[in-house]
């Protein structure tokens, strides 16, 4: 009780009402106390703003616009979302698909990457580094997924083919990228390889940057074992890298694309791996409707929003 | 006999008595220590971790192996059609290792690299330029940038630091023309800094650093404050020192980013072009170039591999929070 009393007669200014005149003043006075944090922030700011929040801005409305790239885009209101959800039989098969990538390279390998980060830690510090390299390494050369055609390749030069047929458990060579059943299957594979990047690398220096006499301390507390471990000290004072992680993984999952095109084709049989960022692609890039593959991408962009927010809420009691 | 009655005792015989109770004292104490130190050790396991032991570790050891195997399979598979000369790429059944390597694929690869317009040295330079320059500015501008968001309270944090979170989401694919619109209206088009900005403008560094940042205890910061240190001098000389392993992480990504960027139809110079364009205009070529696009493939990952293994090597585990002792 008296502890409440006192902090309300010792409201930050901020935090009382005030008149808009008022608050006018006092946030002007605060910017100029604070004038250096925007000094230090300008640099980066600068460019930030200019090459990024400006081309994102002016790039929300064309979603519902009419915009072939040669004309000025023409202002249509809701008629691409109509379409899309009325109309298009592709995209609602590409949400289809983008949840079933999104369940793999989200969740799925999420859970993986904590996993693996965890493990790693618990090497000694020069396995540590090497296995790090070797999970992070699919994700560091930019293409390298191209190896996994000379792998599913459809005649007797594949190695799985070459592989499967060695043992005897076919006679004949599987169309592992052509055959509509098994190809998204293996796209899957090859994106949960390539998948323990940005998000994998920050929840390793999220546990580097644990303190370990926080460890010890714990054994003292009574912790008993790695779980208790895991759940009491490690995941509390990881919070932020976890947060950022499933950042990283909400985009990856939903913008799963250029592998899918890459190993299957464009557009790839019965549309298996067509996913809602391929649908963009698509619209954008070879038929050069930008406004409607701008309206796929905003789509896209909220149902990313809520999924970022969701996250939030769930690893908000962890993230400062 | 001496615990009778110590009135009577001569002061001699007192002093010595006296000495010896303290011993014996003394001798209690340190057996009460080295119990209560066994016993601590032993509900501890061992007085590193809990629930360390060998068994564990080569259990561990094991199952990542296994699974590193799969990770690597395929980059095994890359470098080994590097090295493999032509004729043996198109055997049947396909074999795991080369009969007969060569660093014929390398040479060739080199070989039609310095044959287009504009020798590969020059190609060369823009890469390492622009690669150095972006992460470097990246990394100076977003680690400075995600402190003040992390650690300030001013005007503005809040807006500044959802902005930024919402840029990392915003995917779209007129992004890209509408960056190349503000390019144009700058007259940036096929100059380095088309190149350059692009890369430093992104969020994600500044996100992970501030993610990172907000970690550090806002005590140490205070104290810094106290003793009269500038808020650029807590930045680089407190907080940085404590966040090594999110910044060697921003480095990693940097060095990769701009290392694998291609200029996205911002460049069309053939002077100003970098490595990856140079590798994906040799590689269109096909399957008479696979040998090729193989050596390139290695080629093109050995500069981020050795950043990767220069940061981590950096990376001091016993850094974090190493200034805080409370």
């Amino acid at each position: 009780m008296a502890e409440q009393t006192v902090k309300k007669e010792i409201l930050l200014p901020s935090e009382r009402k005030m008149s808009r005149k008022e608050r006018r003043e006092y946030t002007l006075h605060e910017m100029k106390r604070n004038y250096m944090c925007y000094v230090m922030l300008a640099p980066f700011m600068f460019f930030f703003i200019i090459f990024t929040v400006i081309p994102v801005m002016m790039s929300l409305p064309m979603g519902f616009t009419d915009f072939d790239m040669a004309s000025f885009p023409r202002w249509v209101g809701f008629q691409n979302f109509y379409t899309m959800f009325m109309d298009d039989d592709v995209f609602i098969k590409a949400i289809r698909t983008t949840l079933v990538f999104a369940i793999f390279t989200g969740p799925l390998s999420y859970a993986m990457s904590f996993m693996l980060a965890w493990l790693i830690n618990e090497l000694h510090p020069a396995l540590k580094t090497l296995f790090t390299l070797i999970f992070y390494a699919p994700s560091m050369a930019g293409n390298i997924y191209f190896v996994w055609q000379l792998i599913f390749s459809g005649d007797q030069y594949g190695y799985l083919n070459a592989f499967l047929m060695e043992l005897g458990f076919t006679t004949t060579a599987m169309q592992w990228l052509t055959d509509g059943r098994l190809v998204l299957a293996c796209v899957i594979v090859v994106q949960l390889w390539v998948s323990m990047g940005a998000g994998f690398l920050a929840m390793r220096a999220g546990f580097q940057g644990i303190d370990k006499s926080m460890c010890e301390a714990g054994a003292i507390e009574g912790i008993k074992n790695r779980w208790q471990e895991l759940i009491y000290i490690t995941i509390p004072s990881m919070g932020p890298s976890l947060m950022f992680a499933a950042v990283m993984q909400i985009v990856s999952a939903f913008t799963v694309d250029i592998v899918g095109r890459t190993l299957a084709g464009f557009p790839s049989t019965d549309y298996k791996v067509h996913t809602i960022m391929t649908h963009a692609f698509d619209y954008g890039w070879v038929r050069y409707e930008m406004g409607y593959s701008s309206a796929v991408c905003f789509v896209l962009f909220l149902v990313m929003l809520v999924c970022n927010n969701l996250v939030g809420k769930v690893l908000g009691k962890y993230v400062d | 006999m001496a615990k009778k009655k110590r009135k009577d005792l001569k002061p001699s015989e007192l002093a010595a008595l006296q000495e010896q109770e303290n011993a014996a004292a003394l001798a209690a104490l340190k057996k009460r220590r080295e119990k209560e130190h066994q016993k601590m050790l032993k509900s501890k396991g061992s007085n590193k971790q809990v629930g360390k032991n060998w068994k564990n570790d080569v259990g561990i050891f094991l199952l990542l192996s296994f699974m590193g195997l799969f990770m690597l399979f395929p980059i095994y598979l890359a470098l080994i059609n590097s090295v493999k000369p032509i004729q043996e790429m198109f055997l049947m059944p396909p074999k795991l290792y080369a009969m007969d390597p060569t660093t014929d694929n390398f040479r060739d690869l080199f070989k039609i690299a310095n044959n287009s317009w504009v020798p590969f040295s020059r190609n060369i330079f823009n890469s390492v330029f622009v690669t150095v320059t972006a992460t470097v500015l990246h990394v100076l501008f977003a680690s400075t940038a995600a402190f003040i968001l992390s650690k300030c309270r001013f005007p503005g944090n809040a807006f500044l630091n959802q902005i930024v979170v919402i840029a990392l989401l915003f995917n779209s694919t007129v992004t890209y023309i509408m960056q190349y619109m503000v390019m144009a209206t700058l007259g940036m088009i096929n100059t380095y800094s088309a190149l350059i900005l692009p890369i430093i403008s992104t969020s994600m560094g500044l996100y992970l650093m501030r993610q990172s940042m907000s970690t550090i205890p806002d005590a140490m910061i205070e104290a810094a404050k106290v003793d009269g240190a500038g808020l650029m001098r807590i930045c680089w000389g407190i907080v940085m020192p404590n966040c090594k392993p999110a910044l060697m992480t921003i480095i990693i990504f940097e060095f990769q980013t701009a290392w694998n960027t291609n200029g996205g139809g911002l460049v069309y110079d053939e002077a100003l072009k970098t490595i990856p364009v140079v590798v994906q205009q040799i590689a269109a070529a096909g399957m008479a170039r696979q040998g090729a696009i193989a050596a390139s493939a290695v080629v093109l990952m050995i500069p981020p591999l050795l950043v990767f293994v220069l940061a981590q090597r950096n990376v001091m585990e016993t850094m974090a929070h190493a200034g805080m002792k409370d």
